[in-house]
Order: structure tokens, then sequence, then C-alpha cells
């Protein structure tokens, strides 16, 4: 068998990106909701948000340590596999990664720091804003992170020469034509998917009955923030078709799984797509509704891919299909959101014993998709690595063989299949001993704190008590 | 064509990007330092201390290795495009490492059954990550095979004994700072230990330093004139001499009461190594093939960044410092994890 390495790199950088991705949705809304919950601790005195805040904090500790670590390996991909994309982007999109490691990387690794370890050795007041800090980071870095992958979907602000690329405007470099659209759409799908998670874990807290409280308070927050969440973020994602309907139309035409061009379009609920013949079967769809929803008009016309010349195409099936696994998880979302809020009356959304096992089910639905409308948009952007101008081909490492791919990938498979793993599991830990208040109210025993100090002066126990 | 502009920031790049490498060398080796110590703690409540002493700023000082390969990416990506599918197995080693030691951090804590599994691949993990970087650090020195701006040899090229040579020093001196890191850290009999343990890793680095000194200018005679040709055997003459003094300082305190003492000699040790290779390759980024100059980025590539470099660099340094004067002081037995 011949071992390609363009495609056993575009295997490994999925692989690695894929379950990468994974820890920044779930931590970007976390560190928000600790930073939330450590303001309530601080501005209301109450134990119960400095328990769920504790609580939290050592989930996110587990999450952060592996997105760091999985993180570091991004962008030494650029360089490893993706050398040829380096050298001809360089000069545009890297000082955007600098800024993200500059302006967020510290940040978050700093004052996590002072986060986990820190709480009696720091007055209040700094605890809070070390978790603020934390969370500013992770939003800091989605900012640089998106700008640079918006950059490549709709580039902007630079001037080609001998073949690689240079900044002439960095306003439009970072507020491309995408970038706004994909930004919105993207954190609050990262608030989301946290959302989710804290729900189903709230729930059950709730079921476990050591910890309703905390669960109570933890789900209604909750079920309040995600009620404005899930229909904003359906009307972002509208947009951001619209948006890509203008600027990437091959993509667009990939996730609708059309390949002839119609006015009006129908809308194509589900079909086999076959790229060889270009043509979808056992197409089942609704006529009209295409156009209305992506051109707000009943006859607008949507291009097909046959518009462009075969070897501009993306393949039309990971796109299509992702695109509605990304929408029905999405309309699911809304109906256990507004479920939820309607059984506010009377407390039945912590007393129905089927709601509260609906939303431990629900948990991983804000993961499956992130992941399904990660695909949708980088698999809809193919063959470009940077849209219409710079193929994912002519990007690869030029001296690297099938051979050497092959044991790099088999590398991140085996540690990543025992890493991921390891980690589901020892947060699955943390969530079964709950949000305890031991971690808080340690009686001091011998004058001496038994929890968390990992350096303590002497003299300098101040606020141990407070 | 660009506008000529009249500041030449390429110096500049050089000196924040060699400081952000130093520092991660620095910061990053006095915890992976640590981890390869990690084996010869006597017990499980030795081995909770080390691990203890780096984990509110391990994850801090890894951020620097992000720092460095970005702003090598930023500041001169030809030679980014160049190395790093050139060492791409010692970058894939030092990755994977990095990944198992970093969660084995919470793992280890978290997941009592298996921590035995974890106390390895914490030390495992900090050895394997040290000697791959020395690797890369023994392949860029020895240079790499290149046509146009692509590298065109075989991905195991970095594979030689000479850079084997300075993977091993790499794990003797970074043992050397998690030594020293440790003595400021720990007290009693431990810290004795670790004083012995400080010792070795001494000796270890110092033969090292010495077989590459004298292998890298048979290496490569434009080397050797470097630094033997009149007048720069006088202006260079210094830096062995000063090693030599260094190596015996950091031997002196370890036997001595001083507490931050063989921290200090291990950083002195490192500085000078450092300008050591600086002064054999200065100015190439890319040896034998590419000046500082000619792989640098645009000018306004390396403007723009410098414009937000300026303020957040120097405040990075104080929040990383003020982190470490919150935990500063010794770690002690009875505590546990947050």
């Amino acid at each position: 068998m011949h071992l390609d390495p363009l495609l056993l790199s575009r295997l490994q950088f999925v692989w690695v990106i894929a379950l990468h991705i994974l820890l920044p949705a779930f931590t970007v809304g976390l560190a928000s909701y600790i930073a939330f919950a450590e303001g309530m601790s601080f501005f209301t005195g109450k134990q119960i948000y400095a328990r769920i805040s504790q609580f939290w904090i050592r989930i996110f500790s587990v999450a952060f340590g592996m997105g760091v670590v999985s993180g570091i390996v991004m962008p030494f991909q650029f360089g490893t596999n993706w050398s040829r994309f380096s050298d001809a982007t360089a000069n545009v999109i890297s000082p955007l990664l600098a800024y993200e490691g500059l302006t967020a990387f510290f940040l978050e690794a700093t004052f996590l720091g002072v986060l986990l370890f820190g709480r009696k050795l720091v007055p209040r007041w700094v605890h809070f804003v070390a978790a603020l800090a934390v969370a500013l980071g992770t939003l800091s870095s989605s900012f640089w992170i998106l700008a640079a992958n918006s950059w490549m979907q709709t580039p902007a602000g630079y001037e080609i020469v001998d073949g690689r690329f240079f900044p002439t405007d960095w306003w439009q470099v970072i507020f491309n034509p995408s970038f706004p659209y994909r930004l919105a759409h993207t954190v609050v799908a990262f608030y989301i998917t946290t959302g989710f998670v804290v729900l189903g874990i709230g729930a059950w807290l709730v079921r476990s009955g050591r910890f309703i409280a905390e669960g109570r308070t933890i789900m209604s927050a909750t079920l309040w923030v995600l009620l404005v969440l899930v229909p904003v973020q359906i009307g972002l994602g509208d947009l951001h078709g619209l948006n890509t309907l203008e600027y990437q139309p091959t993509k667009l035409a990939a996730l609708e799984g059309r390949y002839d061009t119609a006015s009006p379009a129908p809308l194509t609920l589900f079909g086999i797509p076959d790229d060889k013949d270009a043509v979808m079967r056992s197409e089942i769809s609704i006529p009209w509704l295409g156009s209305l929803l992506l051109t707000h008009s009943w006859t607008g016309q949507i291009k097909g891919l046959k518009e462009w010349p075969a070897d501009q195409r993306p393949p039309v099936g990971p796109p299509f299909y992702a695109f509605r696994i990304m929408v029905g998880v999405g309309m699911l979302m809304l109906a256990l959101i507004i479920a939820g809020n309607i059984m506010r009356r009377g407390s039945a959304f912590v007393t129905s014993r089927s709601f509260l096992l609906a939303c431990q089910w629900a948990g991983p639905l804000g993961f499956i998709a992130v992941l399904a409308g990660w695909v949708t948009t980088e698999v809809g952007r193919q063959p470009w690595t940077v849209f219409g101008l710079m193929r994912t081909a002519n990007s690869v490492s030029p001296s690297l063989t099938g051979l050497d791919v092959l044991l790099s990938l088999i590398g991140y498979i085996v540690v990543y299949a025992i890493i991921f793993p390891g980690g589901f599991f020892v947060m699955r830990r943390i969530i079964r001993l709950g949000p305890q208040a031991q971690a808080l109210d340690a009686p001091v025993q011998s004058g001496r704190p038994t929890l968390p100090i990992t350096s303590l002066p002497p003299g300098h126990n101040q606020g141990i008590t407070s | 064509m660009m506008p000529a502009l009249l500041l030449d920031f390429v110096p500049i790049w050089t000196v924040i990007l060699a400081v952000g490498i130093f520092l991660y060398v620095l910061l990053d080796g006095f915890d992976l330092g640590v981890g390869i110590l990690y084996r010869f703690a006597p017990d499980t409540a030795s081995r909770n201390l080390l691990m203890n002493s780096i984990a509110p700023v391990w994850d801090g000082n890894e951020t620097w290795l992000i720092l460095g390969g970005v702003g090598l990416l930023v500041a001169f990506p030809l030679a980014f495009a160049i190395i790093i599918p050139a060492v791409y197995f010692p970058v894939l080693i030092m990755l994977l490492s990095l990944v198992f030691r970093g969660v084995a951090f919470e793992f280890r804590f978290r997941d009592a059954a298996h921590r035995t599994f974890w106390d390895h691949g914490f030390f495992f993990g900090s050895v394997l990550a040290t000697f791959a970087q020395g690797v890369v650090l023994g392949a860029f020195i020895q240079g790499f095979q290149v046509q146009g701006r692509e590298f065109t040899g075989s991905s195991f090229d970095c594979f030689t004994l000479f850079s084997c040579l300075t993977g091993v020093a790499l794990v003797f001196g970074y043992g050397l700072l998690g030594a020293g890191w440790l003595i400021m850290k720990t007290s009693g009999p431990l810290q004795q230990r670790v004083r012995g343990q400080g010792g070795w890793c001494l000796l270890g680095v110092v033969i090292c330093i010495a077989a590459v000194s004298v292998w890298t200018p048979i290496l490569d005679p434009d080397i050797a004139h470097r630094w033997l040709d009149w007048p720069n055997i006088v202006w260079f003459a210094p830096v062995p001499l000063m090693t030599i003094l260094v190596a015996l300082f950091i031997g002196r305190t370890l036997r001595s009461p001083s507490e931050g003492a063989p921290f200090l000699g291990a950083v002195a040790l490192f500085l000078l190594s450092y300008l050591g290779i600086a002064i054999s390759l200065w100015p190439m980024i890319v040896p034998h093939y590419y000046t500082l100059w000619q792989a640098a980025s645009s000018p306004k590539t390396q403007a723009f960044l410098l414009v937000g470099t300026v303020f957040l660099l120097p405040t990075i340094l104080l929040y990383t410092a003020w982190s470490y004067w919150v935990f500063r002081g010794k770690v002690r037995a009875d505590m546990g994890y947050h």
C-alpha cells in the first residue's frame, strides 16, 4: 500500500485538533462560569457559591491541564507537517498566533496556578481577580485563534509576492469577512457546550440526593443562561451561513448538498451525496425552503458545485452530514431548554426524574455540535488551506515520507488514547465526590491547614479562616 | 515593493527570541529537572513534595515553549519552515512526552489506583522530553540539508552521535537546574539527598560540555576559526574559563549550607553554554544557509507584533514574578493537592 504523507498529515491534524478542541469547548465557558461563581461568592458571601466554585475549579484544572499539553502540540504541527503553509503564510497569520500566546496563554496559566493553589495565600478579591483573569485569557485566546482561522477561510488585507502572502492592512487581516460571525458563533457554542455539561452534572447532583441544594443552584442559573444563548446561537448560525454563501459559496453548496444551481432551490433534508457523478441520491427535500432560508426570498438562486471545476470543489459528504448533525443537535437543545424553563413551575425541573435524566444524557450534546460544526467549516474549506489561494496539497512539508507520518500518527493515537479516557475518568471521579465542604472549610489541625497549600511562608496565614 | 523602513527590527527580535528561549530553558528546565530527579526520591511523601514544588508554576513555564515556537515562526519563518520538519521526530517525542508528564500532575493525585503508572509517566516523560530537546539542539548546531526554501534531508538525519550527546548533556543540565530548585524548596534529609544528586548531575553536565566544546570545532571548521583565530581567541577565551569557574562554584555550594547559590550557579552555567552556541553560530539562524536577516519575516509583520510585545512581555514577566512570590518558601510535607 502506498503511504501518502499528505493524507496521513491531514489525518494526524484531524486527530490532534479534534481532540484538542473538546477541551477549549469546555474550558472557555467553564472559566467564565467559575468567575461568575467566584464573583457571587465574593459579593454575597454565600458559602454555597464558594463550594460550587471549588468543585468546578477541580474539574477545570484537569481539563485545562489537558488543554495545555494538547495545545502545545498544535503550533508545532504547522512546522512539522505543514512547513510550506508556514513559509507562505507566516508573515500574515503568525503574529495572530503570537498575540494569542502573549495575551492569553500566560494569563491563563499563571492565574490558574493562583486560582488552584492560592485560595489561602492571597486575599479573597485577588482570588476573584485570578478567576476573571483566567476567563479573560480563554476569551482572548478564542479571539486570536479564530482570527487566524477566519483569515484562512476568507483571506483579506494581504498581497501575494513570489507565492507568499504579505500583510497590507492588519485591520482587514484580523477583521476579515467571516471573523465576526465565526467568533460569535464559536464562543457562544463553547458557552453552550459548557452549559449543557454543567446542567447535566447539576442534574446528577440533584439525583444523587446528596447535593440537592448545590445541584439546584447550578441547574437554575444554567437554564436561564441557556434560554438566552441557544436561540441566539441559532440566529448567529443563520448569519454565519449567509456570510458563507457570500464568501465561500463552494462550502455552502457542499453543506446544502447542492450540485446543480437552482432558483428557487429546495431545502435538502437528507440524501446520499455522490461526488463522482455530482448527484444527490435518495434525496428528500422541501421545495422553496432552501431559497427562503439562505436568500430570505422565495426564488433566490443558490449556486451548485457544478459551477466550479471538479478540482475546486470540497467533498460533499462530510460537510453535508455534519451540518445536519449540528442543526439537529441545536433543535434538541432548544427543546430541552424550553421544557426546562417551563418546568420551573413547582420546581418540576428538579423533581422530575425523567427531566433530570434527559439533562444528564444531554450533557455531551455540545461537544457533538462543536465537532460537527468544525467538520462542516473545515472540510467545507477544502481543497484549500487558504481559501481559493493555497491548496492543501501544496501546504504539506516536502521532506516527509509516508512512513514518517504514519509513525507520528500512531504515536499521537496511542498517547491520546491513554490521556483522553484517563482525563475523562479522573473528571468523573471528581464529579462523584461532589461539591464537598471539606475542601474549603477544612478544620485547621495543629495550627496548619491540611489543604490546599503548597508553600506557605510563616506569618502569611491571613485569610485562611475568612 | 515594501517601503523602506528606517528601523531594522531583526536585532530586536533576535534579542526577544533569545531571551524567550532562554527563559523557557530555565523555567521548564528546572521543572523538567525535578521530573528527572523524581525517580530517585526515596518515598511517596518525597514524591508528593517534589511534585507540589512545581505544580503551581509548570504550565506557565511550559507556555514559554509555545512562545519560543511561535516566536520563531513570526520573526524568522523561513528558519521555522526548514528546521521544524528537519527535527520531525525529536519534536514528536518531545510533544508526546510533555503530554504524558503534563497530565501526570493531575492524574497522579486523582487516580490513586494508577499512581505508579503516572509516576513512571512523569519521570520518563520528563527525561524523554529533555533528551529530545537536546537532540534538536545538537541537530541545529550540526545544520541541515537545504535546497531553496526547504529542508530536503530525511527525517532521521537529526539522530547522530553528536545530537545524542547534546541530548544527554541537557538531561544532566536540567537535572542540575531541578536540583538547584529543590534545594531552595526543600529542607532536611531530602535536601541533603538532592544536593548529592546535584553533584552527579554537575559531573555529567561538565563532562558533556567539555566533549561538545571539543567536538564542535572538529565538526565544523568555520566554528573552529570563529573561536581559535587571532584575536577572537582572546575575546572568547573568558567563556570557557568562566564556565570552569562556575562549575567549581556550583560544586562548592552544593556542599555548603547555601540554598540559593547552586540554582544561580546552574543558571550561569546555562547562560555561558548558550553564549557559547551563539558565538559559534552567529549570525546564522539556519546554519550554513540563512542568516537572521535572510530568514526574517517582513518588517510589517515584525513591527505589528513588536507594538504589542513591548507592553505585553514586561506585563507577563511582572505577573509571573508575582505568582512565584505568592508560592515562595519551602514546600511542606503535610499538604495535599488543591
